[in-house]
């Protein structure tokens, strides 16, 4: 027994020690050192100031913008701790929506997103991509589809005087995937998008 | 459904399939011994833990030295939660983690569950997702491929008393196999966007001028063992559906084929180690058809969209860049292993397709199965077919010329009947009491899938949720836990027993009248007595939640 005991501690010590340390160390050290961009978060900065990261979604509500999804992220309540108020695209504090697909409370969101949607875009098709009525699954997916960002066309272009077709020059040109022509999905990358749009056609 | 989804299904099934005998020689040249380039620093360990690593083991010795690693495991586990706000890489100054939460954290992380009441970057600083979960990954891992390969030894000796040294097999588990792959692995996920930096959150001021803190840490080294060692458990909360996680298609194809490459592998290093691969590969495509009608199951129900929405394409807890094809084949293939990472949130699942990664965890985690605990929970539903085909023919039952006798039977079934007991008794328990009723999200018949998913999943050490449930209560931290212990011991110490019992046994040749367990016959008699145990133990309970559910949202009811 006591023996057992000898071996199984110095065993956990010494493996805390190797893959507890020196490996995520170890991984640190050469991930700083080959790829240092992607290891601290893929971050985008302007003028100086970091703006958010490629890889993280953040909220858009301007009519100039292409908007990212909903998220159903949330942060805890300033007035109670103990519970939690909605904040979309919080980065601190991943997660979906868990709503079941059976759920009064889905539908019900779905339809006012909807008629949210449809009031902020009078000249859009019919049809709402569905990327666009529901949420991710982190609540910080960075991309829409590419249906979900030609719905957006019409009142973007609206928004920052431009044509529409110039503008979907732009998308399509931003469209990304899949991966070796077959696999995965085609995605916009929200942030990007929004960045080249500024760039080329500043908002007046 | 579409092409690109069905050739994304294939292309992962035919990886894997390559990789089986690269993996599957390398891991038998490992557990044979053969397998020596680190042999100083395995030399080092052993004399550092007083160690002889030709003193092999009996069984029972074997299981002691199993339970007191996990023992230490969760203690340590325990401690580090508790006192992290003191120790160092705690950039986030986050604080201690409530008992009964580090309770059943610690158990989860151990038992290679990773079930998880709390959100990673909200409450663990990176001390404890280092030393504290990396090193369960690492070591829980290893543990059960451990227990399989003393198993196998059953099997290849003759009137033998010892099934190996626990101490050996773990180390050079961990030495030779999971380390190498992983320190590789972490790199290519760094390359492809996932962060690996001591640094604290950072603050962005977003294009619209809000201010976003965006969560980092060193996310590639855990990812990496998280999904190889069919862990699962999340530095983030949204697990590997964050784009931190899981940033990329290819990222997410390396998870999928990771978390089944070591289950899938230890088939053929069976194989390798008894003589005759194609016993192993007998086990593989048993577990293949399961694996491949889940996934196909998955993929169908989930592409037919939401009825209450008119059919809308169900995005609802999907990112865009998986989609329904990549995240419903994530979902089969997380919970046909015991991993339970997510790249989408199967709570969110249409009814049926939420279903099969139910099915998948309560028929035992034989699909592939975790790490060691796929083949050992696979061997204990072999030797109740040879029972079974045995008494059809009325022979004494015999596997690779043992003789399968009372004892083992008598010990297969307690292992077979563990988890069952702990799901629908434990469950049970949680849908009669106010506590266990208050954490369900969903009402109607979506709520007991919750709650079913919850102790299928920690019964079954699988670590996914429905996470509508909110299982951060006294009630569920204890109960999950019980039923996270009664998952790994009451199956894993029956099955060293086994082990045991057939290294004593005398070898017998094969003769006309033996079963050959290399045929299509005994493939399909082994799926059928694994779908018979399952459904006869769960059908009225699946009945009760899905495919009420399931019935409820085609004709219009909302819950």
């Amino acid at each position: 027994m006591v023996k057992h005991l000898r071996a199984a501690l110095v065993l956990l010590l010494a493996m805390t020690l190797l893959t507890g340390l020196i490996y995520p160390l170890a991984v640190t050290g050469l991930a700083q050192a080959l790829f240092p961009r992607q290891a601290n978060g893929s971050l985008i900065e302007r003028n100086g100031r970091v703006i958010g990261s490629e890889l993280i979604g953040q909220t858009f509500s301007h009519p100039g913008y292409f908007w990212s999804r909903p998220s159903a992220t949330t942060a805890p309540d300033p007035k109670d701790p103990a519970k939690t108020v909605a904040a979309p695209y919080n980065a601190a504090n991943s997660g979906g929506s868990n709503l079941a697909p059976s759920a009064k409370a889905l539908i019900d969101t779905v339809k006012q997103r909807e008629a949210a949607l449809r009031a902020a875009n009078p000249a859009a098709p019919a049809e709402v991509p569905a990327d666009l009525l529901l949420s991710s699954a982190s609540g910080l997916d960075p991309d829409i589809s590419p249906a979900a960002a030609e719905w957006q066309v019409a009142r973007v272009a609206a928004a920052r005087h431009m044509s529409p077709e110039a503008l979907r020059q732009l998308v399509a040109a931003h469209v990304k995937g899949p991966l070796l022509g077959m696999l995965g999905e085609r995605t916009v990358n929200v942030l990007d998008l929004n960045l080249a749009l500024d760039a080329r056609w500043p908002m007046r | 459904m579409d092409a690109n989804g069905i050739l994304l299904i294939i292309l992962l099934f035919a990886v894997v399939l390559a990789l089986t005998p690269v993996l599957g020689g390398y891991m038998a040249r490992i557990y044979d011994g053969r397998a020596r380039w680190l042999a100083p620093v395995e030399q080092g360990i052993y004399r550092l833990c007083g160690l002889d690593p030709d003193c092999e083991q009996h069984w029972t010795g074997y299981a002691m030295a199993f339970l007191i690693v996990h023992l230490l495991g969760v203690l340590a586990l325990y401690g580090l939660m508790r006192l992290q706000a003191f120790l160092p890489f705690n950039p986030a100054a986050q604080t201690a983690v409530p008992p009964d939460l580090a309770f059943n954290t610690a158990i989860s992380f151990a038992t290679n569950t990773d079930w998880q009441n709390y959100g990673g970057e909200s409450t663990m600083g990176y001390l404890v997702q280092m030393a504290g979960f990396t090193v369960q990954n690492f070591l829980s891992a290893a543990a059960g491929i451990a227990v399989a390969v003393a198993l196998i030894r059953g099997f290849t000796r003759r009137s033998a008393r010892s099934v190996g040294n626990f101490y050996v097999d773990l180390t050079r588990t961990v030495l030779y196999l999971l380390l190498p792959v992983c320190l590789i692995g972490s790199l290519v996920l760094v390359w492809q966007g996932v962060p690996q930096t001591l640094q604290g959150s950072v603050s962005a001021t977003t294009l619209e001028g809000g201010r976003q803190i965006i969560a980092q840490g060193p996310v590639a080294s855990q990812m990496f063992i998280k999904h190889f060692g069919t862990n699962g458990g999340g530095f983030f909360n949204a697990n590997a559906a964050h784009p931190y996680e899981n940033p990329t298609v290819l990222v997410n194809f390396i998870y999928m084929a990771s978390i089944l490459a070591i289950g899938a592998g230890l088939t053929n290093t069976f194989g390798r180690m008894i003589g005759d691969q194609r016993q192993g590969w007998a086990l593989l495509a048993a577990m293949g058809v399961l694996l491949v009608a889940g996934a196909f199951a998955t993929y169908w129900a989930e592409a037919q969209g939401n009825p209450a929405l008119g059919f809308l394409t169900n995005m609802e807890g999907k990112e865009t860049r998986f989609g329904i094809a990549a995240s419903a084949l994530f979902a089969t293939v997380t919970t046909a292993t015991s991993c339970g990472a997510v790249n989408a949130m199967h709570d969110s699942l249409l009814p049926l397709a939420g279903m099969v990664p139910l099915v998948n965890m309560l028929l035992g985690e034989v699909v592939i199965g975790g790490v060691g605990s796929g083949l050992y929970g696979m061997m204990v539903f072999v030797l109740i077919t040879m029972f079974i085909a045995g008494l059809m023919v009325g022979r004494t039952p015999e596997y690779l010329g043992k003789k399968i006798e009372a004892r083992e039977i008598k010990l297969a079934v307690i292992a077979i009947l563990a988890t069952p007991l702990a799901v629908l008794g434990l469950g049970a328990l949680a849908m009669l009491t106010p506590a266990g009723l208050a954490g369900i999200a969903a009402p109607g018949p979506h709520g007991l899938s919750e709650v079913l998913y919850a102790f299928a999943s920690s019964a079954n050490n699988n670590g996914s949720a429905f996470a509508g449930l909110n299982g951060n209560t006294l009630f569920y931290n204890v109960i999950l836990a019980v039923a996270m212990l009664i998952g790994r011991f009451a199956v894993v110490i029956p099955v060293l027993a086994i082990a045991g019992a057939l290294a004593a046994k005398k070898t017998v040749p094969p003769s006309a009248g033996t079963f050959p367990t290399q045929s299509w016959l005994f493939v399909a008699l082994l799926v059928g007595i694994v779908l018979v145990v399952g459904g006869l133990t769960y059908f009225p309970v699946l009945a009760l939640g899905p495919v009420v559910e399931h019935l409820a949202l085609a004709s219009g009811t909302l819950f």
